[in-house]
């Protein structure tokens, strides 16, 4: 190792030698970075969920164009809107097809008390490809009456109920004092406003939730002729409904609009939000306290190499060199530990806490930048003083 | 004779700010010969240290001048400073090794800071000085596994190995018996003859007294004596 940095550095591995020479200090420094960057990895990783959480209703459906009454901002806090603009947006050159949507949430109680919270969606059978393929596939066994496809990652929900539904065996339970049978399953997952998703028929949906009608949906969902934009489509429908209290977008956009208003606005995407900064601050204190920790071990030392003549760029290098030997020794148990809790958090909580490939690169190199900036305002009390008063 | 190696003229020192001020040196005219041994002496607190530090560029000249190899330190620029301490070599009482370079790799500091070169060559320069202060069987040794003496000598070794100009030097005798301190100011004073290497050092040590070319003492701050030996 001494052989390769030397080889690399073109000349002695100070850094290097000067970790790995207190093992102690050494394993000490590199469990504060890999502390600092599992709470970072974990904050951003609660943060995901939310947003994974936020944008999963949206993988459900399969439409290019949503539109809906304008006094809201997510899929499920708006009025409804008029089942006759869809027919009326039919009518709009470009326009394929259209499907009214219906969202609710449907509370029932598993045999040992639990309520269990399932974010409903009611199509009909005959708009199952507004729904992606996974689901439309099992979208037929809806005709029946009162049947449902239910969320196998329902959070808290025995799993051998599904293992049976998947063995064919049904699963009738009672909300709101009717009978509701899960026919077949779909994977989806829970999100921080449910515990798990299900799908009805349209005709169901209306049987359990009383107090709607067939002609408010609380969205209308569309899609547009092969070969044309959707966006063209789009200034279309907005000029049609000019003046009309609605919000008419792409699916994607009102997704991505819906996500900026859960993280921005919303209360739990504002603390969320504070988690992952006081977790990057709390993280950079960490390892300015490592770095500098280890700049103040050595300053003597280093007092000693500025009267041989070594300059600021000298000591520079040293800290870089030890910030990065620190960063990614630190990083690694950081990162596998940060797996392993979200493992254990999904576990628990059926949330969608998952990694993704930005997050490892951008916590690695956020890491690496904040050793490396730590360590180098750490050497400046060495670059104002002079030699002899630090020996 | 050429130009001296250090020339003070008219130097004041203070520590400290407001009440707590306190002058440290004053007045101090001074020159130092190139190759010779000067040796400055004086009880404790009498500003020996301060003084070798004002010369060897180690703190910031406040007031008067020192000229080191021909440039005023007073208000130098640190690129001034560094390229001037390459030129110089520095024993200090704590002999300040680095505690997880082996003897080898803090001699080897004392070369690389001239620059990479070729690392095989500089390896063994820098095996070459520590046999010659006599630790040839402690080469991968750590500072934590060699006693006081033989610490004083690889930093003797690591002051020397690039043939400085100047070397100053804090007692660097301090911790060596009688023979080892001979050897080592033997060198000091050998590297003068051949070299016209300048040494200042520090002292309390009167068994090496008779070995200086001069001795100037101090006593609060103050030059009061000077005496060059034949």
């Amino acid at each position: 190792m001494n052989a390769l940095l030397e080889r690399l550095l073109g000349r002695l591995p100070i850094g290097w030698l000067q970790l790995s020479h207190n093992k102690g200090r050494f394993a000490a420094a590199i469990a504060g970075v890999a502390f600092a960057t599992l709470l970072v990895l974990m904050q951003l990783g609660i943060q995901g969920a939310m947003k994974i959480g936020s944008l999963m209703p949206y993988s459900l459906l399969n439409a290019d164009i949503i539109i809906s009454a304008n006094d809201g901002s997510t899929l499920t806090d708006r009025s409804n809107v008029a089942r006759a603009r869809m027919f009326q947006a039919l009518g709009v050159a470009g326009v394929a097809a259209g499907a009214p949507a219906y969202i609710g949430m449907l509370e029932f109680r598993q045999p040992n008390g639990v309520p269990t919270t399932l974010q409903t969606f009611g199509f009909s059978v005959a708009d199952k490809a507004f729904t992606t393929p996974g689901v439309a596939a099992k979208f037929d066994q809806l005709a029946l009456e009162n049947t449902s496809l239910i969320d196998t990652k329902t959070r808290g929900v025995d799993a051998t109920i599904f293992a049976d539904l998947e063995a064919g065996t049904p699963y009738p339970f009672e909300v709101n004092g009717q009978t509701l049978t899960a026919v077949d399953t779909i994977k989806v997952g829970g999100t921080f406003a449910a515990d798990g998703t299900m799908f009805i028929s349209d005709q169901t949906f209306l049987r359990f939730f009383g107090n709607r009608t067939s002609n408010a949906p609380n969205h209308i969902l569309l899609k547009v002729d092969e070969g044309i934009s959707p966006a063209v489509v789009l200034e279309r429908l907005r000029e049609k409904f000019k003046g009309q209290a609605l919000t008419i977008e792409t699916l994607d956009a009102f997704a991505a609009a819906d996500l900026a208003f859960q993280t921005t606005e919303r209360p739990t995407g504002i603390v969320f939000g504070f988690g992952v900064i006081m977790g990057t601050i709390v993280g950079i204190v960490i390892v300015y306290q490592v770095l500098s920790t280890d700049v103040a071990n050595h300053l003597r030392e280093y007092a000693t190499f500025k009267a041989m003549g070594y300059d600021q760029r000298f000591f520079l290098g040293i800290v870089t060199e030890e910030a990065i030997i620190l960063a990614i020794l630190g990083y690694i148990p950081g990162l596998v530990a940060s797996f392993g809790l979200y493992k254990v958090m999904t576990m628990l909580t059926s949330l969608p806490v998952q990694m993704d490939g930005a997050r490892i690169v951008y916590v690695f190199l956020g890491t690496v930048i904040a050793c490396a900036l730590s360590g180098a305002i750490a050497t400046r009390r060495l670059a104002a003083a002079d030699p002899a008063d630090l020996f | 004779m050429g130009a001296p190696a250090i020339s003070v003229s008219q130097l004041d020192h203070f520590f400290g700010s407001g009440e707590a001020l306190k002058q440290a040196i004053f007045d101090v005219n001074l020159e130092v010969e190139r190759g010779k041994l000067t040796i400055l002496m004086g009880p404790s607190g009498s500003g020996k240290t301060t003084l070798l530090t004002l010369m060897g560029c180690l703190r910031d000249v406040q007031s008067g001048s020192v000229l080191l190899l021909g440039d005023e330190l007073r208000e130098a620029p640190e690129t001034r400073l560094v390229s001037l301490r390459r030129r110089l070599g520095f024993i200090f009482q704590a002999h300040n090794l680095h505690e997880s370079l082996t003897a080898t790799q803090n001699v080897l500091m004392g070369l690389q800071v001239h620059g990479k070169g070729d690392r095989t060559k500089q390896r063994k320069a820098a095996r070459h000085m520590l046999g010659l202060v006599g630790l040839s069987d402690r080469l991968d040794y750590l500072p934590s596994s060699l006693s006081g003496g033989q610490k004083q000598r690889v930093a003797v070794a690591r002051a020397l190995v690039s043939n400085p100009e100047v070397v100053f030097a804090d007692e660097p005798t301090a911790a060596l018996d009688k023979e080892s301190g001979h050897t080592v100011v033997k060198m000091l004073k050998t590297l003068g003859e051949t070299r016209g290497t300048t040494t200042v050092m520090v002292t309390h040590d009167n068994r090496i007294l008779e070995m200086a070319d001069r001795i100037i003492t101090l006593e609060e701050g103050r030059v009061i004596s000077d005496e060059h030996q034949t």
